[in-house]
C-alpha cells in the first residue's frame, strides 16, 4: 500500500461547546480520489475546514506528507500543497476572472503563475474565453469552474473539494465531474466532499459515509454503491 | 512608471495655485482640504482597499499631532524630527489597536466598534492627563523659522501638505500594484476565501493598519504645526474619524484620488453651506448634511466610480468595492 498522502487520526472538534467530529480517521493516498458522503449536518464541512486549518482540531493528528497540521495556520497548509476550494464558490466577484486566478498563485512566483494559468485554462477552456470578465457576472457553473481553477493555481498535492456540484445543474455536474477526474489524471489527489452519492462514487475510488460526526461505512467504491447498507444509514430508507 | 504619471501631474498642477492666488482664504482652505485628504488616504488604505471600515482614525491622528507637539513643548524637540517619531508613534498605536482586534478576529460593524472605542479612550485619557495640557490643550510655541516648521505666510504650509499627499499617493499606489494589495483587496472582497488561498489574513490586515495609521497620523503632526494648539476634542475628536472616512466614500471607496476628490468635496460642501445659510446657528451643518446624504445616495461608488462609469471598462482600475459588512 503506497504512504497516504494524508492521514486524519481521532479527529474531533466543533464549534462553542458543540461538538460536530466525534472520532474521525480517514486517509487519501497520492493520486486518488477519495469522497466523503453525509447529508446536511452530518460534519462534512466541518470536517473539510478542519483540515485546512480554519477551523482548530479538539483532538486528533491530521499528518500531511508525514508532516502533523493539526496546530498549522492556513496560509502555511496551502504552503505545503494542501488546497482547499470552500462551500459555495467563494471567489471575487468585483476581479477579473484572471485576477482571481493569479490571486491563488502568488506563492508560487511569477513564471510558475503563467504555467499554471496556461493549464487551467487547458482545463477549463471557457475561463480562457472570460479571462476578463468581471468573475461575478459569470453563471454559477462558471464561478464554481473558477473556484477549482484559482485552487489549482497554487499548484495542489491534495484538493479539497466542498460541494462543488451544489446548485449545479444536472448536465454541469455530469461535466463537472468528469472535470474532477481530468484534473485527478494529472496526479492530483482529490478529496470530494459531497452529497450527490451516485456521481461521486462514480468517480471516487474510496469512499467514506460520514453521519452524526462518525464514520459509518467505508469501503472501496464500487462496493459502497451496492452496499445495502447505504441507503438504509444515508439515505435513512 | 506609467501608473504613476497622474499622481506627479496632479501634484505639480496643484503646486501651483500659491503663484495664481496669494489669498490667505484660498490657500487656507486647500490647506485643510489636503489635510483631510491624507487622513483620508491613510482610511482609504485599510477602509477601502481592506474593507475594514475603521471608525477611530482619530486615534493615529491625535497620536501623530500630540506627539509632535509634545515633544517640542515639553522636551524642546526640533519639529521636523518630532513630525518623523509622531508618524511612528501613530504606527504603533495602529499595531497596538490592529492586533488586538485582528487576532480576535473582529470584523465588520465589530471591527469598526473597536476602532471608535479605541480613539474615544484615548480622547479621554487626553482631556485628564497632564502631559496634554489635559483641558487646557497644548500651546506650541510661535516661532517662525523653516528649521521649527513654521512658516511666515500659508504657502509652505500649502506644499508641504501637498507633499506629504503626493507621498500618500505614491505609497499607496505602490501597494495597488503589490502582491500585498492584491491580497488585501483579496480580503476586503471575500475574506474566507482569501484564507483558503493561503493568503495570511492577519499579517495583511494588520500590515495595512500599520502603514493607515501612519499615513492619518502624518495629517495630525502637520495639523499640530498649522494650528499650533491641540485640545483633547481636537485632536481625538470625532471630527477626524468622521473627515478621515467621509472624504474617501465620497470620492470612492478604494479609489487612488478618491480622498482627494471627497475632501475637496467635502470641505466645498461645508464651507458653501456657510456662507449661504450666514447666521443661522446649525442651519449649515443640517444643509451639510442632507448634501451629503445626496451625493452618497447619487453616487454610491463615489464621485470616482461616477467617473469611471463614463470610462470604458478597460480603462477602469480593476475591482472597485461594493458596500459590504460581513
Amino acid at each position: 500500500m503506497a504512504k497516504p498522502l494524508l492521514l486524519v487520526d481521532g479527529l474531533h472538534t466543533g464549534y462553542g461547546s458543540t461538538e460536530i467530529l466525534r472520532g474521525v480517521d480517514f486517509h487519501v493516498k497520492p493520486s486518488e480520489i477519495v469522497t466523503v458522503l453525509g447529508a446536511n449536518g452530518a460534519g462534512k464541512s466541518t470536517m473539510s475546514r478542519a483540515i485546512s486549518g480554519v477551523t482548530r482540531p479538539w483532538a486528533g493528528t491530521i499528518r500531511f506528507k508525514d508532516d502533523a497540521i493539526e496546530r498549522a495556520q492556513p496560509a502555511e497548509i496551502v504552503a505545503r500543497g494542501l488546497i482547499q476550494v470552500p462551500e459555495g464558490r467563494r471567489i471575487f466577484p468585483n476581479m477579473t476572472v484572471r485576477e482571481n486566478l493569479d490571486l491563488g498563485a502568488y506563492r508560487r512566483g511569477r513564471s510558475r503563475r503563467n504555467v499554471n494559468r496556461n493549464r487551467v485554462f487547458s482545463i477549463f477552456p471557457r475561463l480562457s474565453e472570460r479571462q476578463s470578465q468581471r468573475a461575478g457576472t459569470l453563471s454559477g457553473g462558471e464561478q464554481q469552474m473558477l473556484a477549482i481553477g484559482r485552487g489549482l493555481m497554487a499548484e495542489p498535492e491534495l484538493l479539497i473539494l466542498d460541494e462543488p456540484s451544489l446548485g449545479l445543474s444536472p448536465l454541469l455536474v455530469e461535466e463537472l465531474f468528469v472535470l474532477i477526474k481530468n484534473i485527478n489524471a494529472q496526479g492530483i489527489a482529490v478529496l470530494l466532499i459531497e452529497q450527490n452519492v451516485v456521481q461521486s462514487l462514480e468517480v471516487a475510488q474510496r469512499a467514506y459515509i460520514l453521519d452524526n460526526g462518525r464514520f459509518v461505512l467505508e469501503g472501496p467504491a464500487a462496493q459502497i454503491a451496492n452496499d445495502p447498507d447505504l441507503k438504509r444509514t444515508y439515505l435513512g430508507m | 512608471m506609467k501608473t504613476y504619471l497622474p499622481i506627479f501631474v496632479v501634484v505639480a498642477v496643484l503646486a501651483l495655485v500659491p503663484f495664481v492666488t496669494a489669498s490667505n482664504v484660498v490657500l487656507n482652505f486647500l490647506v485643510v482640504t489636503l489635510l483631510i485628504a491624507l487622513a483620508g488616504q491613510g482610511w482609504n488604505l485599510l477602509g477601502g482597499y481592506g474593507g475594514q471600515y475603521s471608525f477611530g482614525h482619530a486615534a493615529f491622528f491625535g497620536t501623530g499631532a500630540y506627539v509632535t507637539a509634545i515633544l517640542q513643548v515639553q522636551y524642546g524637540i526640533n519639529a521636523w524630527f518630532g513630525l518623523l517619531i509622531g508618524i511612528a508613534a501613530g504606527a504603533l498605536v495602529g499595531i497596538v489597536i490592529g492586533a488586538l482586534s485582528f487576532r480576535w478576529g473582529l470584523r465588520g460593524s465589530y471591527f469598526s466598534l473597536v476602532t471608535l472605542a479605541f480613539a474615544e479612550v484615548l480622547r479621554i485619557v487626553a482631556s485628564v492627563a497632564p502631559i496634554t495640557g489635559a483641558g487646557v490643550g497644548t500651546l506650541i510655541k510661535l516661532d517662525l523659522r523653516p528649521e521649527a516648521f513654521q512658516f511666515q505666510s500659508r504657502a509652505p504650509f500649502y506644499w508641504i501638505a501637498l507633499g506629504l499627499v503626493g507621498l500618500s499617493l505614491i505609497v499607496v499606489r505602490g501597494i495597488e500594484n503589490s502582491r500585498f494589495g492584491a491580497y488585501l483587496v483579496a480580503i476586503r472582497e471575500n475574506e474566507d476565501a482569501a484564507r483558503a488561498l493561503g493568503v495570511d489574513t492577519f499579517s495583511v490586515k494588520l500590515a495595512a493598519m500599520i502603514v493607515s495609521a501612519a499615513i492619518t497620523a502624518a495629517a495630525g503632526c502637520f495639523y499640530a504645526q498649522y494650528f499650533l494648539f491641540l485640545d483633547a476634542a481636537i485632536a481625538y475628536g470625532t471630527w477626524i474619524s468622521i473627515d478621515a472616512l467621509l472624504a474617501p466614500i465620497v470620492g470612492g471607496v478604494g479609489t487612488l484620488f478618491g480622498p482627494l476628490l471627497g475632501a475637496l468635496i467635502i470641505k466645498m460642501l461645508g464651507e458653501s453651506t456657510k456662507l449661504v445659510t450666514g447666521g443661522a446657528p446649525g442651519l449649515d451643518l443640517a444643509i451639510y448634511g442632507l448634501l451629503l446624504i445626496a451625493v452618497v445616495g447619487l453616487a454610491p461608488r463615489g464621485i470616482a466610480g461616477l467617473l469611471s462609469a463614463l470610462v470604458p471598462r478597460r480603462f477602469r482600475p480593476p475591482s472597485v468595492p461594493e458596500h459590504h459588512h460581513g
